[in-house]
């Protein structure tokens, strides 16, 4: 090891560590309506996710750090969704799988929400009604190569959500 | 009232009409012949009438298909703005049978007819959630598909469709078996479990409350409305053809289905025919569209009792028939390939030999999974004498397709009113006694085989060439080619897409074999370029009403391989 200042020695960790997450996501597939029928064509044999190291689909929040929101979210489930963000462990992200999850797609009616960023902050939104399973892939991939570059998994593109939260203390 | 008489008056009507008046002389009863028979009462008479169809020897409408709102605010020449439409089905004598009861004032109160048909249940809630309709004498009348801070009747014409309230953890429903003290057991404490809404054995957005006693369940409470997304009142704000994609997405397992059989019901409100080819065409992909489906619920179903080869073997055939599906509209899942007058573009070139393909693929991984499955003990284990649901029963609870035929009722749409060319195949209706878990799972795999044999043979006589549309372009989109170079199919084309296709005012009720049961539209038009009331027969409706009675007695892990077997589809189920 060559010798150098902590400080070049911990962003490599951190890089090691990037890598090493980027490469083991645990999603958890919060599939509502025909989007996670797609979903389940990806985790199976033709498409197999697990390629890209993604396929531990645990159903559990605590064990899980991508969330993968695939379908309608109606207003009677949001605060089931919610919860269930709160209850992953850190660090965490959010895939929104389809139009519904990310806008409400053509619903734009008297009980669905339009666009999970209602309720919890996203990080890759994937188009498509359903998406095809590359683009799902596609999706997840960004969302390594966004793991691999350090960005933080509660990013602030979500404006909606931004606004709903306590404003930070001042330094 | 007055009986609407159109003549020649048909033979069921009569019949109906004159065994009608005989059991109740009242002024207040009424029979018209409208595409189905159709009884006209107010809510006084209306219990006597419901005892007289089920029971009267004659009549015997023992299933109760359907039971909505309508509210004719915006419609002409009806008594009043409310009215209850319920749709009876004589599993004796195969013949539908409309009732309608007319409802006074802004908030009527009209009496339960759960004690007649234990079906009804789950419709009056959904009538009092969507339109707020009072059943005395209901059992347990509390919304059902919206969030329990909702505010109003969605489907009442003076809502806004895109008027939402906020839903917070607080107003999540919380059943009363948990919050009651359980005195009656001395030895042990029971226990309340919560499945779900999000629990990878509800497969989506159902919710079970279940009580306990060491593993057995002893009452039980099931929760819908997790993915109520409005169908209903979108058809509304949309044209005709705009529908289709919403009808997609109602069992999107089998979507093509959903497609088909909302469009023939147009079709036959506005009386045009569809070429054979591309009635052949339809009949092909639905039924491919039903083995799809039987393989996500067989699959599913088995990955839930732990046997997940199943699940890789049933995908493969499911991902080769997305390639035929893919290939024809360029859409997997969701393929809003039908059109009203037929098809939205023709099939490729090579559809016959991709089709034959199939054929010749797909049975070999149907055998791969009987083989595994058929004399698995832990599968016998499983789903022998679980589940039970008897013959009486299915009927009482409203079930409908395999899941009916599992409990002995031989009733399928494609026998019972042949459509397309249903009647010109030679094919069989598997139907089993036992009524359990394992009956449900062979009647699913044989239907596949049989669904094979109808596409074989539809392949036979499919004509090599012609339209696979209707060539009325008040209703077909005329070709593109056409529309750049006349001003004729331009004029069309324009009037296609701004005002949607013009179907003439009246009501009808169409049905069909979906694939998890008798899936009908009942359709009102005022005559206009949007439908009215658009009412989809949800097939899992009355099944998953019926799931937390079926599951009493049971262990819980029986009961999640229960709920497999079912078929239950959010999507459709909360529509
Ligand atoms: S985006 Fe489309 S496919 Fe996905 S849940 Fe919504 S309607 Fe279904």
């Amino acid at each position: 090891m060559p010798s150098g200042s902590a400080d070049f020695f911990t962003t490599r960790l951190d890089n090691l560590v990037a890598w090493a997450r980027k490469n083991s996501l645990w999603p958890l597939p919060f599939g509502t309506a025909c989007c996670a029928i797609e979903y389940m064509s990806i985790v199976s044999s033709h498409y197999d996710l697990a390629r890209f190291g993604a396929e531990v689909v645990r159903f559990s929040p605590r064990q899980a750090d991508l969330l993968i929101v695939a379908g309608t979210v109606v207003d009677k489930l949001a605060p089931v969704l919610r919860k269930i963000y709160d209850q992953m462990p850190e660090p965490k992200w959010v895939i929104s799988m389809g139009v519904c999850a990310s806008s409400g797609g053509f619903y734009r009616a008297y009980h669905v929400v339009q666009g999970i960023d209602e309720i919890v902050p996203v990080d890759v939104y994937v188009p498509g009604c359903p998406p095809t399973p590359e683009e799902l892939m596609y999706g997840i991939l960004s969302l390594q190569e966004s793991i691999q570059s350090g960005r933080k998994s509660r990013d602030d593109r979500s404006a909606r959500y931004a606004a709903t939260l306590p404003a930070l203390p001042s330094p | 009232m007055s009986d609407v008489a159109i003549s020649p008056v048909s033979a069921p009507a009569e019949r109906v009409r004159a065994r009608l008046s005989g059991a109740i002389p009242d002024s207040r009863v009424s029979v018209a012949d409208l595409d189905l028979p159709t009884i006209e009462t107010d809510p006084r008479s209306w219990p006597a009438v419901a005892r007289f169809l089920r029971d009267d020897p004659e009549m015997r409408f023992d299933l109760l298909i359907d039971l909505l709102g309508v509210d004719n605010l915006r419609r002409r020449g009806r008594p009043s703005r409310f009215e209850l439409v319920v749709h009876l089905f004589s599993t004796s004598r195969d013949e539908h049978v409309r009732v309608k009861v007319i409802l006074d004032g802004e908030n009527p109160e009209l009496p339960s007819v759960v004690d007649v048909w234990p079906a009804a249940n789950w419709f009056e809630r959904e009538a009092f959630d969507l339109f707020g309709f009072r059943f005395s004498g209901h059992p347990n009348l509390r919304r059902i598909l919206c969030h329990q801070a909702f505010v109003g009747h969605a489907l009442r014409k003076d809502y806004p469709p895109g008027q939402r309230w906020m839903c917070t953890e607080e107003d999540l429903y919380v059943p009363g078996l948990v919050a009651r003290e359980n005195v009656e057991e001395d030895h042990f404490e029971t226990v309340v479990v919560n499945l779900g809404p999000s629990h990878p054995a509800t497969h989506g957005t159902l919710r079970i409350v279940a009580r306990l006693d060491g593993e057995q369940i002893v009452e039980a409470e099931s929760e819908i409305g997790y993915l109520h997304r409005c169908f209903e009142k979108m058809s509304e704000t949309h044209t005709w053809n705009q529908v289709i994609p919403y009808t997609d997405r109602l069992n999107y397992c089998s979507a093509f289905i959903n497609n088909v059989a909302y469009c023939k019901t147009v079709e036959r409100m506005l009386g045009i025919e569809v070429p054979e080819r591309g009635a052949l065409v339809r009949t092909i992909l639905s039924e491919f569209s039903r083995i799809m489906d039987h393989c996500v619920c067989i699959g599913a179903n088995l990955v839930d009792t732990g046997a997940l080869t199943n699940f890789w073997y049933l995908f493969q055939p499911r991902e080769e028939i997305y390639g035929l599906i893919e290939a024809c509209c360029g859409a997997r899942l969701t393929v809003s390939y039908g059109r009203v007058g037929g098809l939205s573009r023709e099939v490729p070139a090579d559809f016959v030999a991709r089709c034959r393909s199939l054929l010749r693929s797909i049975p070999k991984f149907l055998d791969d999974v009987d083989n595994l499955v058929k004399r698995n003990r832990i599968v016998w284990d499983r789903f022998r004498g679980v589940g039970v649901v008897t013959r009486d029963q299915a009927i009482g609870w409203g079930f409908a397709g395999p899941c009916l035929r599992a409990s002995g009722v031989g009733y399928d749409v494609r026998k019972a009113r042949p459509y397309d060319f249903y009647d010109r195949f030679d094919w069989d209706v598997p139907v089993h006694r036992d009524g359990d878990n394992f009956a449900r799972y062979l009647v699913r795999m044989e239907e596949m085989r049989q669904s094979l044999s109808i596409i074989r043979q539809a392949l036979e006589i499919l004509p090599s060439s012609g339209p696979v549309s209707s060539g009325d372009w008040h209703v077909v989109l005329p070709p593109k080619d056409r529309v750049y170079h006349d001003m004729e199919s331009l004029i069309y084309h324009f009037k296609w897409v701004m005002e949607g296709i013009q179907v003439p005012e009246g009501e009808r009720y169409e049905w069909f074999e979906g694939a998890n049961g008798e899936l009908g539209f009942y359709v009102v038009s005022t005559g206009g370029g949007s439908p009215y009331r658009i009412k989809p027969r949800p097939a899992c409706f009355p099944m998953m009403a019926a799931f937390e009675k079926i599951i009493v007695g049971s262990r819980v892990s029986d009961a999640i391989a229960t709920l497999g077997t079912l078929n239950i589809i959010a999507g459709e189920l909360d529509r």
